[in-house]
């Protein structure tokens, strides 16, 4: 390998993965790099997916090494993954879910949740730098230290629904594991990149101008769709999109989960009982019946073993069956319900004491959250060019359907969320969706990025979309304290839906005051809905669920040539930075020195009261 | 890469390569030999027997060389060639030293096979006295898991891509060690004859790297829950 590479990670919720393509070449062949990692104890293999977990490895299991490094206390990978089962307080998972988690301070080290007093613990945003770090490093060691993962060109991809927050906080993890040149891409982006490419010259055949592509993205812990419009300019087909979900908490694991314990509950009938560790045995075996049951119709029922946990296998190992029916009932309808087109997830109402712990979804129904998201941006093409003045029905209509994350491998679960929508879509008089070839699910999003990685500078078919929120900082209004009554907010809008990569917001009129010396935290708002506010509009009201709370963000400014406690006025400028983060700003109105500003630390942690955590 | 191809060291053109670098003059001594013996006919076996029973019975050792003759040891005294009666065709050279097995290999593979699918655990246990349907149980968690261990580590193909129960018809050149003639085995190629079992070969084996510190006699750690 001589020349510079286009790297594309899937930085996944329970997976990792790593491509690579020669730059400078529109149709450079895409690779993937065999990542090197613990597999057992003291036993090393390469496998394209490094599982996203890590292991901090007590005292007594000696060091962890790595060709590289002869002296590690942790596990990154498959062994991570699987010693973990047998110790759960020492391993960390879900990373991504807890990087996009407001409710707590993601810098601080608080994982695993609830770990032994030994266990160094680390916070989300270490978690995900060790997972790039042992990219970067099986990197180097197959391609040597000459062609550092660093220096490359890389395109990290996070999920639609990350928020300003949690896209700093991964490039802060990024800048952790030395990575220099990096632009991030929206997951879904990835998969539609990822099959642009393997459907070659034939995307043209799927794709035609007025389409609006649904990507329906279910992975191992979370659920993100995404549309994306399909324009002509200049006679040319272009991409766009047009609306991203919320963070969903909901995914195969859930599913694997569901059909175990319905598994146990026929084993509890026969009278046997199953410990914790049967348990997740379980929870393998009826993941391996489930993938069968889903995609071999020929198959009616499925044995589901637990081994025994001694030595002897036989006499003390439990069996137990599933059947198509099980998985239909369980699956199909208890995760991809048929529903009407205006149903909507069910939230349990806010307990009054809020645990630390990620904020799963509360409704397992995915079909139910995917019409809440069509319904949600149902006028999301209002100002699309080719789009403007059809009508609009009450839900957004997709022409076009692709899957990704494993779990879509399921054709019962895949044929049901397609029936679904064309029952919707058929309601309101649109025509069915077509649904496009998947390629290979599980590697799409880091082969998407390395395409995407490829084509970005060349004139190779691009999905334009800029920013898929609207940003508010909150201010209060001075008014008299009424106990019990919280003082009414307006919601100031600093960045416009939309904002595209390398571009400014216009500066708000309206001025903030900063104590100098002390930490100012200002409430931030965001929304996916409100596309058309400007920079500088103020918002007194708006309508439930179109303006969601996040965490707060926070400015300092030194005393600098200033008098500690003087309250300085500036104004918030926001910018969209080359690599695709939100730049918060706050501008002296009043400068000492030309062009005097202070960067506004995202994703602060909230305190108590300020935010509440919901699914 | 942990992986070598087992072609390389397998196959037996690299073997016969081999044979042909071995310095000549080792190889008419092992040839001619072979070649000295030819069967007893059957009355001086008879009486050869006889004797040998009493000379065992009464002679400490003669006993004790006869002993060795009956079952050769491989590898202490391989170029015996006396005590090796089927490689007695005339125009088979002689071998080499038989190769040692790489232990640390097998037991590898046998840990994989332990960690992914419980085999040892499966072959250690007396399962004479259980139940058809208990033993299929624990079968599949035995199948599932090795088949998944093997997959991802080797890649094994059929021989022969034909049905079992297919004519086919082998030209000359074939591979010995790739197809076995048996039945009613005589004559010159082509032979004409029916696919018994489709043979397997494994393309490519891919084991995990070890550490320094890697024991691999440690088929499966003992557990202990604290």
């Amino acid at each position: 390998m001589n020349n510079r590479q286009v790297v594309g990670i899937d930085l996944g919720t329970t997976h990792s993965a790593l491509a690579h393509a020669e730059s400078g070449t529109e149709k450079a062949k895409i690779d993937v790099l065999p990542v090197l990692q613990l597999v057992s104890r003291g036993a090393l293999e390469e496998r394209v997916l490094l599982p996203s977990f890590y292991y901090a490895a007590h005292e007594s299991e000696g060091a962890q090494s790595l060709p590289w490094d002869s002296g590690r206390s942790f596990v990154v990978g498959e062994y991570a993954r699987t010693r973990g089962v047998d110790a759960p307080s020492r391993l960390v998972s879900s990373v991504k879910s807890w990087l996009s988690h407001a409710g707590v301070d993601r810098r601080s080290a608080l994982l695993p949740l609830g770990a032994p007093e030994d266990v160094e613990k680390i916070s989300p945003v270490e978690a995900s730098w060790r997972y790039l770090e042992h990219l970067a490093e099986a990197w180097a060691h197959q391609f040597g230290k000459d062609h550092e993962l660093g220096a490359q060109e890389i395109v990290l991809t996070v999920p639609a629904s990350f928020d300003a927050a949690a896209r700093d906080l991964t490039v802060e993890a990024a800048g952790l594991a030395g990575f220099e040149d990096l632009t991030l891409l929206e997951e879904p982006q990835a998969a539609l990149y990822a099959w642009i490419d393997a459907a070659g010259d034939d995307w043209r055949k799927y794709i035609r101008p007025g389409d609006i592509i649904l990507v329906v993205d279910v992975g191992g812990g979370t659920t993100d769709f995404s549309a994306i419009a399909a324009t002509e300019e200049n006679g040319n087909l272009s991409l766009q999109r047009i609306a991203v979900g919320d963070h969903i908490l909901l995914g195969g694991d859930n599913m694997d989960l569901a059909l175990a314990y319905l598994a146990r509950k026929k084993l509890l009938d026969e009278g046997k009982e199953l410990d914790r560790w049967q348990m997740i045995a379980l929870t393998h075996a009826a993941r391996g019946a489930k993938e069968r049951l889903l995609s071999d119709a020929s198959v009616d029922k499925l044995p589901v073993v637990v081994a025994s946990r001694g030595a002897k296998l036989l006499g003390a190992s439990l069996r137990t069956e599933l059947s198509r029916e099980d998985v239909q009932k369980i699956l199909v309808d208890g995760f991809f319900p048929s529903v009407p087109a205006n149903a909507r997830p069910q939230t349990r109402p806010r307990a009054g004491l809020t645990q630390i712990g990620l904020p799963y979804a509360h409704d397992p129904a995915v079909t139910r959250h995917l019409a809440a998201f069509l319904g949600r941006h149902a006028k999301a093409t209002e100002k699309i060019q080719g789009f403007s003045g059809k009508p609009v029905g009450s839900l957004l209509h997709p022409s076009v359907l692709l899957f990704n994350g494993g779990v879509m491998k399921g054709s019962a679960l895949t044929d049901r969320i397609v029936s679904t929508l064309n029952g919707w879509l058929e309601s309101e008089g649109a025509p069915p969706v077509r649904v496009l070839p998947a390629a290979d699910l599980d590697l799409a999003v880091a082969r998407g990025a390395a395409t995407y990685g490829l084509v970005r500078k060349g004139k190779g078919l691009r999905i334009r979309g800029g920013t898929a929120r609207a940003y508010y900082v909150g201010i209060e209004s001075a008014m008299p304290a009424v106990p019990g009554l919280e003082p009414p907010i307006t919601a100031l809008c600093v960045a416009p839906f939309g904002m595209e990569e390398g571009s400014k917001a216009e500066l708000p009129p309206h001025e903030l005051g900063v104590v100098v010396g002390e930490p100012v935290r200002f409430r931030f708002f965001g929304s996916s809905v409100r596309r058309d506010d400007r920079a500088g509009m103020e918002l007194e009201s708006w309508k439930e669920g179109e303006i969601d709370e996040l965490s707060p963000i926070e400015v300092t400014l030194p005393a600098d040539g200033r008098m500690e406690g003087d309250v300085v006025p500036v104004r918030l400028e926001a910018s969209v930075t080359e690599v695709g983060t939100l730049l918060v700003e706050a501008v002296a109105l009043e400068p000492q020195k030309p062009n005097e500003r202070w960067k506004v630390e995202l994703g602060v942690r909230s305190q108590a009261g300020e935010i509440s955590v919901e699914g | 890469m942990a992986s070598y191809n087992v072609e390389d060291s397998l196959s037996p053109d690299v073997l016969k390569d081999r044979r042909h670098k071995l310095p000549h003059s080792s190889r008419p001594r092992y040839h001619s030999r072979v070649t000295d013996l030819a069967p007893l006919p059957f009355t001086t076996r008879l009486w050869f027997a006889w004797a040998c029973f009493f000379r065992v019975l009464f002679d400490g050792l003669f006993a004790a060389r006869a002993f060795q003759v009956r079952e050769p040891p491989l590898v202490e005294s391989p170029p015996e060639p006396v005590k090796l009666p089927e490689k007695t065709a005339p125009e088979k050279p002689a071998v080499e030293k038989p190769k040692e097995a790489d232990s640390t290999a097998a037991l590898q593979l046998l840990a994989l096979l332990q960690r992914e699918g419980r085999l040892v655990d499966f072959l250690q246990q007396d399962i004479a006295t259980f139940p058809d349907a208990e033993i299929g149980a624990a079968v599949r968690v035995v199948h599932e898991g090795c088949r998944k261990a093997l997959r991802s580590h080797l890649d094994i193909d059929p021989i022969r891509s034909e049905d079992e129960g297919a004519k086919v018809t082998l030209e000359a050149g074939f591979s010995a060690s790739e197809i076995k003639l048996t039945g009613d085995v005589k004559g010159k190629p082509p032979y004409r004859g029916t696919l018994q079992h489709r043979g397997w070969k494994a393309k490519r084996i891919q084991l995990p790297k070890l550490t320094a510190d890697h024991d691999s006699s440690i088929l499966a750690p003992a557990e202990v829950e604290l």
